[in-house]
């Protein structure tokens, strides 16, 4: 074992958190930074030749090594739990970057009352309305507060869409149910790709309200406030699951890599395997982190400031291996590292045929069209069996043929053989999908622990999942289903198959990178890991990123929420930690 | 080691197309030497045996047939593009988590939860199949039809559309003959003026494969160790 000369600062991790917090520490301050990232060392240049589906998209060449590690799986606290042994129905990533490499760079906001749900909720339909055994909070944090965070997320990656709600004017043609903006998007909305504007024309006989989805891909050449210039999109089609070829969507490689790398005071060291967070508990400090580092050497990198942005599930693992807060009990209530475990209701509502080619091989994952009609509170859940909803989308975001060979309509029965060829043949193109992006509401017993039979290629445990679709989450898909095929008709589909109802949760079934809890935010630390700086309660010098702070799914994707709360804690350890080390909340 | 092997299948049926020199270059048959009737050619395999290359040949011949409808599984060489998955990492599982135990009782939701390998699963279930390749087209549908929800059947089953549609680097869709049967161009940089263009008529390109748009195509994951 060897032991490393200190650094000031240590982060975890070198995807979208780690390597911003390192951009901003580097830029604002002289304090020497050690960035540890598992993965191998990427760069943009790396994805040129990179366009094979076969590779990227069916072999996941950019995800997360299962054969090393992986998680286990349960739907409640009395069932054994089974490991996931191949990548399903989350996808996380691994190398320089992490999973904002591969992601497919859609950048909506939460809606302001996701941050204070329980009270929201409440004071509209009164407690009862809230689904048995929820372990619904609040995050402690306003629209107000993490609000100007969002623009400087939105001005980082180049965000193109059209606001709906700006300064509190609703402006047609955006969408109309989000949250106050202060700002106008950077860029304009991306190119409408056939079938989002089949989508777009669908909603809008409905009544509906439709508009560009947001996008962190570029839809005009730009150059963003730190000086990074990244060229507008091709709509090649090979984006989400893999890494731009032009740069075009954002990714910690191309907005972040750049400045960390030319960076003296940053040292980026890649193959380290992080073990544990050195954690003294009688002073409540982390005083560094142990790992085995790229030539398998167990090592020691003493720290000052310790900052954990290794995704939610290690996130939360390295906590409960460390042995750092107290791991949370779903029995007795006590306890928070682990709780308020949630992923993301993400399905085809509708799979819908039509008589004409729809040219999908052409597109960008984050281009198409979205309405919130049904998002969070924007209706009235008086009279329904569920809260909360969430968002429907047609996009287009680059059909590749392994994958998305093989839907036929439901008259066809076989699955191989010349019957079924023809069918999925003449139909392969002519196919889209309605799909939604809800909610998945917080309970008591979906929780993270320590799994105690399944180990890591090192020996450690790995973390396991008690996580289900309970009803409201049942509700909400039976109710997606029905406006899914309402939009797929009126969009001129002649065949419609609606996506089965939601039973258990299907480890197989692709469903989003979206995991969130674990290490969450709050307001007091009985009931919460961090403060909403991201500080840990117990060790002050310890700060946890990313979506593992997020008390609940808010239906949107996380990232640009995920990178919001990660300026407002780079402004929190900048602007007063450094200067005044201790507690800030 | 054991003796190489190689498939050999009559030129004719695989006319004019790609096959793979034994230091794994991909060389064309060139088409002025058009294949006098009854000429063989050999390739060789990397993880099967000739006998099991047969038998797979046949099984996805019948999986993804040619027939009036366009090319198929033959002409697309997927049984070539299978024996390179297999004897990658793929094959070895290297990527999937393997640890024990496992559990046979797990709920289909939790995917496939078994001990063998690709190449296990192949080599087991092809034993099942023995002197399929000898059968008519259809006592070889009657047999896959007893094995279909098997795990051995949707692995084939899967792999051979992988092996229609995947880039030519790989071994399949050769001469990007899968890519044309259904409209796709494969990795076209930019669809940039097209985008907002076509309004259901059809638009397609002439497919290029990764080798031909960009100089240097990112080693296939098949070649890493």
């Amino acid at each position: 074992m060897k032991t490393l000369p200190k650094t000031d600062a240590v982060i975890i991790g070198g995807g979208w958190t780690g390597l911003l917090m390192a951009k901003e520490l580097s830029a604002r301050t002289p304090i020497s930074v050690v960035v540890l990232e598992r993965g191998a060392p990427r760069h943009k240049e790396d994805y040129i030749g990179g366009m094979d589906e076969l590779d990227y998209n069916v072999r996941f060449r950019l995800m997360q090594d299962y054969g090393l590690q992986t998680v286990t799986l349960r739907y409640t606290t009395k069932d054994k739990a089974i490991p996931v042994r191949q990548l399903g129905s989350f996808m996380p990533g691994q190398g320089t970057g992490g999973a904002g490499e591969h992601w497919g760079a859609v950048w909506p906001r939460f809606q302001p009352d996701v941050f204070n749900l329980l009270t929201s909720t409440t004071q509209r339909y009164g407690a009862k309305k809230l689904p048995e055994g929820h372990s619904v909070v609040d995050w402690g944090v306003t629209w107000e507060e993490i609000e100007p965070y969002y623009v400087k997320a939105d001005k980082l990656v180049g965000a193109g869409g059209k606001a709906g709600n700006l300064r509190g004017k609703v402006v047609d043609g955006g969408n109309i149910f989000e949250g106050a903006r202060s700002e106008e998007y950077p860029l304009p909305p991306t190119k409408t790709p056939y079938f989002g504007s089949l989508f777009k024309d669908a909603a809008l006989k409905l009544g509906y309200h439709p508009y560009p989805n947001p996008a962190a891909i570029l839809s005009q050449n730009y150059t963003n406030p730190d000086g990074i210039s990244r060229q507008a999109c091709f709509y090649c089609g090979f984006c989400d699951r893999f890494g731009c070829m032009v740069g075009a969507k954002s990714q910690p490689t191309n907005t972040l890599l750049p400045i960390v790398e030319k960076a003296k005071s940053v040292t980026l060291r890649h193959g380290c395997w992080v073990r544990r967070i050195v954690y003294d508990k009688s002073s409540g400090r982390a005083t560094g982190v142990s790992y085995i580092d790229a030539n398998g050497e167990e090592t020691i990198q003493p720290a000052d400031l310790v900052i954990l942005g290794s995704w939610t599930l290690n996130n939360t693992r390295l906590l409960l291996l460390s042995g750092i807060g107290e791991p949370y009990d779903p029995n007795t209530g006590k306890g928070v590292v682990g709780r308020n475990l949630t992923h993301q209701i993400s399905f085809t509502a509708a799979q819908a045929f039509f008589d004409k080619p729809l040219n999908r091989f052409m597109g960008a994952a984050p281009a198409g069209t979205r309405m919130s009609d049904f998002d969070g509170d924007a209706f009235d859940h008086s009279n329904l069996p569920f809260i909360r909803g969430g968002t429907f989308a047609g996009m287009g975001t680059g059909f590749q043929p392994i994958v998305g060979f093989g839907a036929v309509p439901s008259s066809v029965k076989t699955r191989w053989g010349s019957e079924w060829k023809k069918a999925a043949v003449y139909w392969y193109d002519r196919v889209g999908t309605v799909s939604f992006a809800g909610e998945h509401v917080a309970y008591r017993d979906h929780y993270f622990d320590l799994d105690p039979t399944y180990k890591d290629h090192l020996g450690d445990p790995l973390i396991r999942m008690t996580i289900d679709w309970n009803e409201n989450e049942r509700e909400v898909v039976k109710f997606a289903i029905a406006k899914g095929v309402e939009i797929a008709k009126a969009m001129g589909a002649k065949e419609i198959v609606p996506s089965a109802p939601y039973g258990h949760y299907d480890t197989r079934r692709y469903q989003s990178t979206h995991v969130q809890g674990g290490t969450i935010m709050g307001k007091s630390p009985e009931h919460s890991v961090v403060n909403t700086f991201g500080q840990h309660w117990q060790a002050s010098n310890l700060f946890v990123m990313g979506a593992s702070q997020f008390a609940n799914n808010g239906s949107a994707n996380p990232t640009p929420s995920v990178i919001a709360f990660t300026y407002r804690t780079a402004d929190a350890v900048i602007d007063r930690y450094l200067k005044h080390p201790g507690k800030l909340a | 080691m054991r003796r190489r092997q190689f498939l050999v299948l009559s030129a004719a049926s695989v006319g004019g197309v790609l096959v793979y020199s034994l230091d794994r270059k991909v060389s064309r048959l060139a088409a002025q030497d058009k294949p006098a009737a009854g000429q063989k050619i050999r390739i060789p395999l990397r993880f099967f045996t000739e006998g099991e290359a047969l038998i797979v040949a046949a099984a996805v011949a019948r999986i993804f047939p040619t027939d009036e409808s366009g090319p198929g599984a033959t002409e697309a060489g997927v049984t070539v593009f299978i024996d390179r998955q297999l004897a990658g990492p793929y094959g070895r599982d290297k990527h999937r988590y393997t640890h024990p135990p496992f559990d046979d009782n797990a709920a289909e939701e939790f995917g496939y939860q078994g001990a063998s390998n690709p190449q296990q699963v192949y080599r087991e279930g092809l034993k099942q199949l023995a002197g399929f390749d000898k059968l008519a087209p259809a006592e070889q549908d009657a047999k896959l039809k007893q094995i279909e929800t098997g795990v051995f059947f949707n692995l084939l089953r899967r792999n051979t559309i992988e092996g229609m549609f995947c880039d030519p680097q790989h071994g399949g869709n050769v001469d990007m003959v899968g890519w044309q049967l259904i409209g796709f161009p494969g990795p076209r940089m930019t669809n940039f003026a097209q985008i907002e263009q076509y309004k259901g008529e059809p638009f397609r390109p002439k497919p290029m494969s990764l080798a031909q748009v960009v100089d240097h195509p990112n080693k296939p994951t098949e070649e890493e160790t």
